[in-house]
């Protein structure tokens, strides 16, 4: 092995946001392997100083435009637990239903628009359109619907405007509520079919690479979690352990890394996962039937400790996430919809939130004054998250790839292909240094 | 025989990335639509091809604010026969401008870190600051049918137009209770109008997130948000700094 390799990525396509990679093999000796992230600071923790608790989630949605349903859940139930705002079990259910609704949404994208063409070969969705046009065209008929769905009980799915602290300024009917039911059952569900071929079709294709790690995401004792309960994390052997929302810092550990100058967390190991495959590998049990089928016919079994499998993991989560939210209609349709006002502000003080968000466990925390006006505000994002264990995959990668004697080309799609199976999100810029490489 | 299509591109800067995102909400039918006029050549979000043929539309989402950018900005506009800026990130500095009259935000969020020189970030600003722009779009997020009405007017060589009235005018039409009639206050009253004011019909203010109209009344607005809104003289003060302080004339 007397070759050079040099992997130089600028601007990772088919992700969103920035990112770079850099691998540098010379003699079989890795001499440079970098996740390089030069996103463009925007600074929203200073943004929410000074601001109205009503105007808060309003500013912080804004952080990212894929995931804005999760940072305005996580921001409105951060703002209530530090103004001791009440909130109905109606409300609860809705945005449950909400939380399902995003993470569908979100999931169906990046499957089939950002992850599928790497397995059949293309550059893009677009040169897939002459040769998979049902596909195409059912991905673009569930990606509209889960705007639709989403959009039903939060205005919009980019930026919502019903979603207020204390509840929702508006609801649905429970027509439309009855309508959503009826397209699950009678539209998604086929689409959903011809989803599930296409996936088991090309799940051989999924690189074998294994690197377990730490998994953390949320646990709820009701249900498989997304909307709300305490932070747990699995360890490769294994072991649980959990801890309150408001420790999250205890297990984020946000570090400033010499090497890259970018903020990374760890908790017991190097780094942790956060994401579709650490739910999955912390909550398997809780899944609906229907999603654990598609698990087994995946063959996937928790412990998954290869990364590549974040976007099977996703898939579980779709079929999970349609199948659950048709109890959850059925549930808020058999007490009937009440118009509430949303809670108001009891007390001020500082509180933290967690959501999942279709990339991981997403953290938000806010101080306010008497005034209700917002002192401080932060925000844990999971690609943040992710970006220490991508790193450690790179290495634990290069490493076996330059072993199996791979060429420059096939290592560029292998590392391109892992930083898109963790459905980077790097927008979501808040902690993020912007990096300036000079090589 | 049929007309070459249009040949388009995406590009992004400092910006959340919804506004691409609104895009795929667009729906088979809207979307498969555009595709039998246009070409989509570059769109990094979604796609690993890039051209470097001439560019007939370039739509920028993102605001300018570090000189790092320049460069990309510029060789985008030397490549393109059109440049939209589209969103209110791009158009008007949206969100991100609110950093605008703080002058700590480096140290608040990046601390100790604060003074290393790739921090560097400006005020944000829009894409006219950096590069000519032909069209601004507004909207956080855009609105999907004033997008697709738009492409089409440059698709069909109609010059397209943003409207200057305020969001009240749309709230009328619709015939939305206005927000002070509900003990709530709004913006809409200077906000500039085109997305059809979706949030005062769900139940919450405008925060004029496209901007204003030519010419606001500010003096009136302050006025308004304080005898009818109800509003702090401080909050009514910094209340409009959300998606407009770029227009604020005090700062």
């Amino acid at each position: 092995m007397t070759r050079k390799i040099n992997v130089n990525v600028n601007h990772v396509t088919r992700v969103e946001g920035h990112g770079n990679i850099v691998v540098n093999v010379s003699n079989g000796k890795i001499e440079k392997c970098e996740w390089q992230v030069p996103e463009a600071p925007r600074f929203f923790e200073a943004m929410v100083r000074g601001r109205h608790y009503s105007e808060v989630a309003r500013i912080t949605s804004r952080i990212c435009g894929i995931c804005s349903v999760g940072h305005t859940l996580a921001s409105v139930k951060a703002t209530e637990d530090a103004l001791g705002i009440p909130v109905t079990r109606q409300t609860i259910q809705l945005r449950r239903l909400l939380k399902h609704a995003e993470n569908f949404d979100s999931h169906i994208v990046h499957v089939l628009f950002l992850v599928a063409p790497d397995l059949l070969g293309a550059k893009s969705v677009f040169p897939l359109l002459p040769t998979h046009p049902e596909v195409i065209k059912a991905a673009l008929r569930l990606k509209r619907f889960g705007h639709e769905w989403g959009s039903l009980l939060a205005g919009r799915t980019t930026h919502p405007t019903r979603v207020v602290p204390g509840g929702f300024a508006e609801l649905p009917t429970e027509t439309e509520l009855a309508t959503l039911q009826e397209r699950l059952i009678n539209e998604v569900a086929p689409d959903i079919n011809l989803v599930l071929e296409v996936v088991s079709s090309l799940a051989p294709l999924f690189p074998a690479f294994d690197r377990p790690t730490e998994y953390m995401a949320l646990h709820d004792t009701a249900e498989y979690g997304l909307y709300d309960g305490c932070i747990q994390t699995v360890m490769p052997d294994g072991t649980k352990e959990q801890w309150k929302v408001d420790e999250y810092r205890k297990v984020t550990n946000e570090y400033v890394n010499s090497q890259s100058t970018a903020k990374w967390t760890r908790n017991k190991l190097d780094s942790y996962a956060a994401g579709a495959l650490a739910r999955f590998n912390n909550n398997f049990q809780q899944l609906h039937a229907e999603a654990k089928a598609v698990a087994k016919a995946l063959g996937m079994t928790p412990l998954v400790a290869n990364p590549y499998l974040n976007s099977a993991a996703q898939v579980v989560e779709t079929v999970h996430s349609m199948h659950t939210s048709l109890q959850l209609i059925d549930e808020l349709l058999s007490t009937g919809l009440r118009q509430e006002q949303p809670g108001l502000p009891a007390q001020h003080g500082a509180g933290s939130s967690a959501v999942e968000v279709p990339r991981g466990i997403l953290f938000h925390h806010y101080s306010y004054d008497q005034d209700y006006m917002c002192l401080q505000g932060d925000c844990v994002i999971p690609t943040n998250q992710n970006h220490a264990n991508i790193q450690l995959d790179f290495e634990k990668l290069v490493l076996e790839l330059v072993a199996a004697d791979k060429s420059e080309a096939e290592m560029e799609l292998a590392l391109e292909m892992l930083v898109r199976a963790y459905d980077p999100c790097i927008s979501c810029s808040t902690h993020y240094l912007n990096v300036k490489f000079v090589r | 025989m049929s007309k070459p299509k249009v040949k388009v591109a995406f590009f992004d800067f400092a910006s959340c990335e919804g506004c691409q995102i609104e895009l795929t909400n667009l729906g088979d039918t809207v979307f498969l639509g555009l595709l039998e006029h246009i070409e989509i050549v570059e769109f990094r979000e979604v796609m690993k091809e890039t051209t470097s043929q001439r560019i007939d539309i370039a739509f920028i989402e993102g605001s300018f604010t570090r000189e790092a950018d320049r460069p990309r900005l510029e060789s985008i506009r030397a490549r393109a026969n059109v440049v939209v800026a589209y969103g209110s990130c791009a158009a008007t500095g949206g969100i991100n401008a609110l950093k605008n009259h703080q002058t700590d935000y480096r140290e608040f969020v990046y601390g100790k870190d604060a003074e290393m020189p790739h921090l560097d970030s400006f005020q944000a600003q829009p894409i006219s600051a950096a590069i000519q722009v032909d069209l601004a779009i507004p909207g956080c997020p855009i609105d999907q049918a004033e997008f697709a009405r738009i492409v089409s007017d440059v698709l069909h060589g109609k010059a397209p137009t943003v409207p200057n009235y305020p969001v009240c005018v749309e709230c009328k039409l619709r015939e939305t209770v206005c927000r002070y009639q509900s003990g709530d206050h709004c913006l809409g009253l200077v906000a500039r109008a085109g997305c059809g004011a979706p949030c005062p019909a769900d139940g919450v203010p405008c925060e004029a997130c496209r901007g204003m109209v030519d010419s606001p009344n500010q003096p009136a607005l302050l006025q308004v948000l304080m005898e009818k809104g109800g509003l702090s003289q401080l909050r009514a003060e910094t209340k409009s700094r959300l998606w407009t302080a770029r227009f604020r004339n005090e700062e």
